[in-house]
């Protein structure tokens, strides 16, 4: 009985195709849960915590200058501790900080637009000297409202922003030229030109969309930044770009994508073409159209701010002209090289002969070869040109291709040993590989989908090597989990010997996308501020001793000329401001010490704090809503009577005889 | 064979001695270096002939919260008067060398000591002022407490400790009285004396 049982069952199963695909699914899925990687912990080698461990009261080897994605700071970072220092405010506000909040501050986030409060950070980029990173400013593009950042490296403040007109998602950008004479934009978005009528259907993107490239001069002394040409192109998207350097020192190299000119649904419709293009671009040339007069005036509109370290505050300066050349027009400027599948990272090796594409599609990766660009430009290899703009055939162009890299390649950098290090974000990894032989050496599993990757001047002419950092999209189970919104993940490899070792994790703020890091000594050393002079201070608000404290009405404006010291303000009693006054507190910090900065905060402002550095003078607005009396008072903890630094400010309705009255110390009670 | 006449080594050696009390006009004197947990990089007093140099506006701003009274170059005849003094015993230095004789040498050995001594006691006298002379209304009052400096060595005030030491003025100082003492020693032939006994 039992047998026969047993045997019918068994026909049961064999005839029963579900049960059969049950059991094939359970089998499947067991052998592959034995076959995959136990976890990502595996990945991470013996002497690790070695390697990444910093001492305390010891320095990193590296400044790591993030750039903060949808937060549109910067922030700063330590290699290999990824110790967070600060975060820089850029293109966002922050209250923290009075960025965007002071009066000073105000005009630096100033557009044609007016005051934008936010941005979207993609990439930084140090200035350069002699392709070698100096350590004198660090550059980030504004991706959403179309700017360009310059940070000055003595002081950690944002110094400058210029806007740029004719743009829509300035996204490659800020690369420079070796020797920071440029710092370039393209936009990602083609738009009408500003100097035409944007008023026009969306479905015209052929006829009435244009790419406009930027080229921003940068002062060699100051650093001042002037947008000195634009070219423009037909309508496409531009994505990344990398300068020539060396021997292709006076080219410019940007990708971009959606050829097809698609206007809507570009994840299918910007994908149809086998192959989109590298643009190359001959700035050199394009100068030469500048001083012949090729260059066409157009009228725009767009801002520039500068900020001045003497006054302590921004001036915004809104320009109204652009010179223009047209690529289609002056044929020997820009050239075309075909690119597998919309490419992404442009990236230049050390030596400057060979340009990496990636086609974050591809399954590989195309490597160029300067020497035969500049060949098959000669020789007029061209298959056709795209709007007027010559088409370099692909093989002429061509140096190799990496055979089965990974998966959708984004970015490459250099370790200056012959190296490349491309990041996948499909398949998740980073890739090693010969620049010459185009062999894969080695890869590395990434947690989770990486995107950018920083080497230490890793697209400069002297790459540092020893890190190297993945920027990662994807951070899941990598973290404590905080919710539904996580940190950002990092991490760090060491590459100095033939495999590349994981040694460190690390979140970061915002969404990183491309990061640059120099040797911690070339920013140390070079004239790094500790403290502001006070007889340097030109604030026209400055009270540079307590005898200059004072408090001025003009109208219905009362002009507070405030100091901070350890460990009281002056005045620390005001009285006689009305309801419908607007108060300005320009608060001088009188300390001349490293790090004693002092804030200012008044109740029920509708504003931010002020943190003022020691010899700076900021001001706060505030607007009392109420009769009453106000405290305020020092929200940096100074000294051991930072609780005792604090004042009132009283307020009596309009019309009031309460006389304008400030003092400290003298304010004594009447009453016994 | 005894003579006054000063040898030549002796009158090369002054004329280095000259140079040294020049030199230490120009370099800090002497230094008082502070440290305490919040300041790892060192405050530092430098005490020079004419003047008060170094991290003087930090410590004056720091001394309020003791009542101690603020540093000022001007406040202190010293720095008028010891570039003179200093600047004298350059060009007795000097003229030692033509006067050749040892006697006057010794004078001025014995004059030397007698200002190293009067400097000191001086010096002894501000750091007591200042450490003593405290405002009463100051915010930090600990009974009992004085913050006088040390003349010379290490002491604890407070959060700060306190090391007071020649600085490179000093030293030149310092050598050059040495070598006017050898100066003494040899023209007196007190080697040789030991020796014969």
């Amino acid at each position: 009985m039992k047998v026969i049982r047993y045997l019918n069952l068994t026909t049961y199963i064999m005839k029963n195709k579900f049960v059969q695909a049950v059991l094939v699914i359970a089998l499947g899925s067991a052998l592959v849960t034995s076959c995959k990687p136990k976890s990502s912990g595996d990945a991470v080698s013996g002497d690790a915590a070695e390697k990444a461990y910093v001492a305390p009261g010891k320095y990193d080897e590296f400044y790591n200058f993030v750039s903060g994605g949808f937060s549109g700071q910067l922030s700063v970072y330590g290699l290999p501790s990824g110790r967070l220092f600060r975060v820089i405010p850029v293109f966002s506000v922050d209250p923290e900080k009075g960025w965007g909040y002071s009066e000073e501050t105000k005009p630096m986030l100033n557009t044609s637009h007016g005051f934008v409060p936010w941005d979207d950070l993609h990439h930084t980029e140090m200035s350069q000297t002699n392709g070698e990173v100096d350590g004198r400013w660090v550059f980030g593009n504004a991706n959403n409202t179309p700017r360009i950042a310059r940070i000055d490296l003595k002081t950690f403040k944002t110094a400058e922003i210029i806007e740029l007109p004719n743009s829509g998602g300035n996204h490659s950008s800020p690369f420079i030229t070796e020797n920071t004479e440029y710092v370039v934009a393209g936009t990602r978005f083609s738009v009408p030109a500003d100097y035409s009528n944007g008023d026009v259907p969306i479905n015209t993107y052929k006829e009435n969309y244009k790419g406009h490239i930027s080229f921003v001069s940068v002062d060699k002394k100051s650093g001042e930044m002037d947008l000195a040409f634009q070219i423009v192109t037909p309508g496409v998207n531009f994505d990344l770009s990398h300068a020539g350097k060396g021997k292709s020192h006076g080219w410019f190299f940007f990708s971009c994508y959606n050829t097809e000119q698609a206007n809507t649904l570009l994840e299918v419709n910007a994908s149809q073409k086998d192959k989109d293009f590298i643009m190359a671009v001959n700035w050199k040339k394009a100068e030469e159209y500048i001083k012949a007069g090729k260059g066409k005036k157009q009228k725009v509109k767009y801002a520039h701010n500068t900020w001045d370290e003497h006054t302590h505050s921004a001036k915004s300066v809104m320009k109204d002209e652009v010179l223009v050349l047209d690529a289609s027009e002056l044929k020997d400027i820009c050239y075309m090289i075909p690119c597998p599948k919309s490419p992404h990272g442009c990236d230049v090796d050390p030596t400057g002969e060979f340009i990496v594409g990636s086609g974050k599609l591809a399954a590989l990766i195309p490597v160029f070869s300067f020497d035969k660009l500049q060949a098959a430009i000669k020789g007029k290899k061209f298959e056709g040109d795209y709007g007027g703009i010559p088409v370099v055939k692909y093989e002429a162009a061509l140096h190799g291709e990496v055979q089965k890299p990974g998966l959708g390649p984004l970015h490459t950098e250099f370790d200056g040993k012959g190296s490349a290090y491309t990041t996948f974000f499909v398949s998740s990894e980073v890739v090693k590989w010969d620049i010459k032989t185009l062999k894969v050496l080695d890869r590395v599993p990434t947690y989770y989908s990486v995107g950018h990757l920083c080497i230490p001047g890793g697209d400069s002419k002297k790459p540092f090597g020893k890190y190297l950092i993945a920027y990662n999209k994807i951070t899941k189970d990598r973290y404590l989990p905080t919710g539904p919104e996580l940190a950002q993940s990092a991490q760090i490899f060491d590459i100095s010997g033939d495999k590349m070792k994981l040694i460190l994790d690390f979140p970061t703020i915002g969404e990183p996308h491309y990061a640059q890091a120099a040797p911690a000594d070339l920013i140390r050393n070079n004239g790094q501020l500790k403290f502001y002079k006070l007889e340097d201070n030109k604030h026209p608000y400055a009270a540079k001793g307590e005898k200059e404290a004072k408090v001025v009405r003009e109208g219905n404006k009362v002009h507070v000329y405030m100091t901070s010291i350890r460990s009281h303000f002056a005045p620390d009693n005001i009285e006689g401001v009305f309801l419908g006054d607007e108060v300005y507190f320009h608060v001088t910090n009188l300390e001349q010490d490293w790090d004693v900065p002092h804030g200012f905060a008044v109740k029920g402002a509708n504003n931010g704090e002020l943190l003022i550095m020691p010899g700076e003078t900021t001001t706060l607005k505030w607007i009392p809503d109420r009769v009453g009396t106000f405290p305020f008072y020092c929200t940096d903890f100074c000294s051991a009577l930072h609780q005792e630094m604090q004042g009132y400010i009283r307020v009596s309705p309009k019309g009031s005889k309460v006389p304008l009255q400030f003092s400290l110390g003298t304010n004594l009670p009447t009453t016994k | 064979m005894e003579t006054t006449k000063l040898a030549l080594v002796s009158k090369i050696l002054l004329f280095i001695i000259a140079g040294l009390f020049i030199g230490s006009l120009f370099v800090p004197m002497w230094q008082i270096d502070l440290d305490a947990p919040q300041y790892p990089e060192g405050l530092v007093l430098k005490l020079h002939a004419n003047k008060i140099g170094g991290d003087v506006e930090i410590i004056n701003g720091l001394n309020h919260y003791i009542g101690m009274a603020t540093l000022h170059t001007e406040n202190f005849i010293e720095f008028k008067i010891l570039p003179y003094i200093v600047g004298a015993f350059s060009l007795i230095s000097i003229a030692l060398i033509f006067i050749n004789n040892r006697k006057f040498v010794l004078a001025f050995f014995g004059t030397f000591i007698l200002f190293v001594i009067l400097a000191g006691l001086d010096f002894y006298r501000w750091n007591y002022e200042y450490g003593h002379n405290l405002d009463p209304n100051a915010a930090i009052k600990v009974p009992g407490m004085a913050y006088q400096p040390p003349l010379i060595g290490y002491k604890q005030l407070l959060n700060f400790g306190a090391y007071s030491v020649p600085d490179i003025g000093g030293w030149y100082l310092i050598a050059a009285g040495v070598m006017l003492f050898y100066i003494v020693f040899k023209e007196f032939n007190l080697f040789k004396r030991k020796q014969t006994i």
